[in-house]
């Protein structure tokens, strides 16, 4: 009950900020601006090579790492029972390190401080699979992303690095993804930047990859200097990003042009 | 010495005597119509090409052009006594013009398979089948093929 | 082992024409590609695909570097009799998974 009025209050107090954002019942995900045979290439999972990650992923969740020989299901058990809904809640709250972390961070964190193993780098294929096994539990579950109260300060910050103008050519994510979405960018459509489907994989880079990997390709596509792996800016903007598209369902891991 | 080949000997000797011969380079980026149909020729032999009853399903627009879908057929009984004997697929502007030979026997059911491919530029993708009575046919397709809008830096 | 995702119906009547939907997981370097370096990536390809029906093969193909990475191919066969559906993949570089399915047929 108490949480409940928490919500309900944070609510009220962020309703003004939330305006802005597009009503939920005007939020597309990019599944619904691909083209057909795209969109039946995610639809089948057989065909979908995401899956393929999803694949290594389970593999990696049943192996022992690190020095002390644990596997993740060793404390976690069965990735389909306790992992559902994990990746619908991230960038979480991080108490240890007082700020958000992604799903990528949070399993390093595991890694590195229960299993004593090293951390696996950014779009390491390892990291890439487990990421895509956990955000694949989630699929159908509802975003509910930064409704912790801890995280608006770090909400707040990601909305400015979405409004900001940056780079050579002094565009803003807001310009393309807030005011021109669904008119084309040279033979794409302009989607309306919900992350709902990552990690996913994007036929431009014939893999599998991550949201930081696509935020650094669109900042550096703005011509503006791209955030390294990591860094606060980027988990900002995802925490945001998530934030932005609460509501929508996950469909990871999602195919995309 | 088929046309092209001459002319880069030619050109070649022609910037050795100029003493260019290790600035001028003659790499091609892409094959031509011509070896599209040298390639078609080397895989049907002498047999007479008829354009009809290939199948080539290609979308006008890809999304991408890392990753094309593609269906191609050939209605046919499918019987040990009248089948398709195998499908080969060509392009013209990729750098080199074979992409795919499908094999198929009486058991297929349907001579029909579906993939996805590659395609370098906005081009005509060929869909070539030969059938167990030694006849060959062949079909065309046009694909636009666009860059993606940002690209990453490596 | 390279991971594959393959589709093959668990039951069917036979003489049914059946679908077959086959994935594997593979980068297809084109050999055309220039690295960060300068140099030319060579070519590390998927050269073959075979498809058998107990042991007999019912499907074959022959790929070239614009295959998309991740090779995917669907393909028919008649179900002509319950066993296994069995599946190679041969490519540069000593490269070889394989992957089988098993069929019931009515």
């Amino acid at each position: 009950m108490k949480r409940a009025l928490l919500v309900a209050a944070w609510l009220i107090i962020a309703a003004p900020a939330l305006a802005a954002e597009i009503p939920l019942g005007e939020r597309k995900s990019g599944y619904d601006l691909m083209g057909p045979d795209t969109r039946a290439m995610q639809d089948d999972d057989t065909a979908n090579p995401g899956m393929l990650w999803v694949l290594d992923g389970e593999a990696l969740w049943n192996s022992k790492a690190g020095a002390a020989g644990t596997a993740c299901a060793d404390c976690h058990g069965d990735a389909r029972a306790s992992m559902k809904g994990v990746a619908a809640r991230y960038p979480a709250f991080d108490a240890t390190l007082g700020r958000p972390v992604n799903l990528e961070q949070r399993i390093n964190l595991c890694r590195v401080g229960h299993q004593q193993a090293a951390p696996l780098p950014y779009e390491s294929r390892d990291l890439l699979a487990l990421t895509a096994y956990l955000a694949e539990q989630s699929r159908g579950a509802a975003i509910e992303a930064g409704i912790d109260p801890q995280l608006e300060p770090f909400v707040a910050k990601g909305r400015e690095l979405f409004m900001q103008r940056q780079g050579q050519l002094n565009l803003g994510c807001a310009n393309c993804h807030d005011d021109n979405w669904d008119k084309r960018l040279a033979g794409s459509a302009i989607t309306q930047a919900h992350p709902t489907g990552y990690p996913l994989y994007r036929l431009e880079w014939q893999s599998l990859g991550s949201l930081q990997r696509r935020l650094r390709s669109c900042i550096s596509g703005i011509r503006a200097q791209a955030y390294d792996y990591g860094a606060p800016e980027l988990v900002e903007l995802e925490l945001y990003l998530m934030s932005r598209a609460r509501g929508m369902p996950i469909e990871a891991p999602a195919v995309r042009p | 010495m088929d046309r092209e080949t001459s002319r880069r000997a030619f050109l070649m000797g022609a910037a050795a005597g100029l003493g260019l011969g290790a600035v001028i380079t003659v790499v091609p980026v892409h094959a031509t119509p011509k070896e599209m149909e040298d390639a078609v020729r080397k895989v049907v032999g002498s047999a007479r090409v008829t354009k009809g009853r290939v199948t080539l399903e290609l979308p006008p627009l890809s999304e991408n052009g890392n990753t094309v879908p593609l269906t191609v057929s050939i209605e046919s009984p499918m019987t040990p006594a009248d089948h398709v004997r195998a499908i080969h697929v060509f392009t013209e502007l990729n750098p080199q013009p074979d992409v795919v030979s499908f094999r198929f026997g009486p058991r297929a059911g349907h001579a029909r398979v579906s993939t996805r491919i590659r395609l370098a530029n906005t081009q005509t993708v060929t869909a070539g089948g030969e059938l167990s009575d030694g006849s060959c046919w062949a079909a065309s397709a046009a694909v636009v093929v666009t860059l993606a809008a940002c690209l990453e830096d490596a | 082992m390279a991971n594959a995702l393959v589709n093959v119906p668990a039951r069917a009547r036979r003489g049914e024409i059946i679908e077959i939907k086959t994935l594997i997981q593979h980068e297809m370097e084109t050999g055309y590609r220039v690295g960060t370096n300068g140099n030319m990536i060579p070519r590390d390809i998927i050269t073959d695909f075979v498809c058998k029906y107990n042991g007999e093969e019912i499907f074959r193909a022959d790929l070239f570097p614009a295959i998309a990475a991740n090779p995917f191919f669907t393909f028919y066969t008649v179900a002509t009799e319950s066993g296994s559906i069995s599946f190679e993949w041969i490519g540069d570089n000593g490269f070889t998974a394989a992957e089988t399915a098993t069929i019931t047929v009515e």
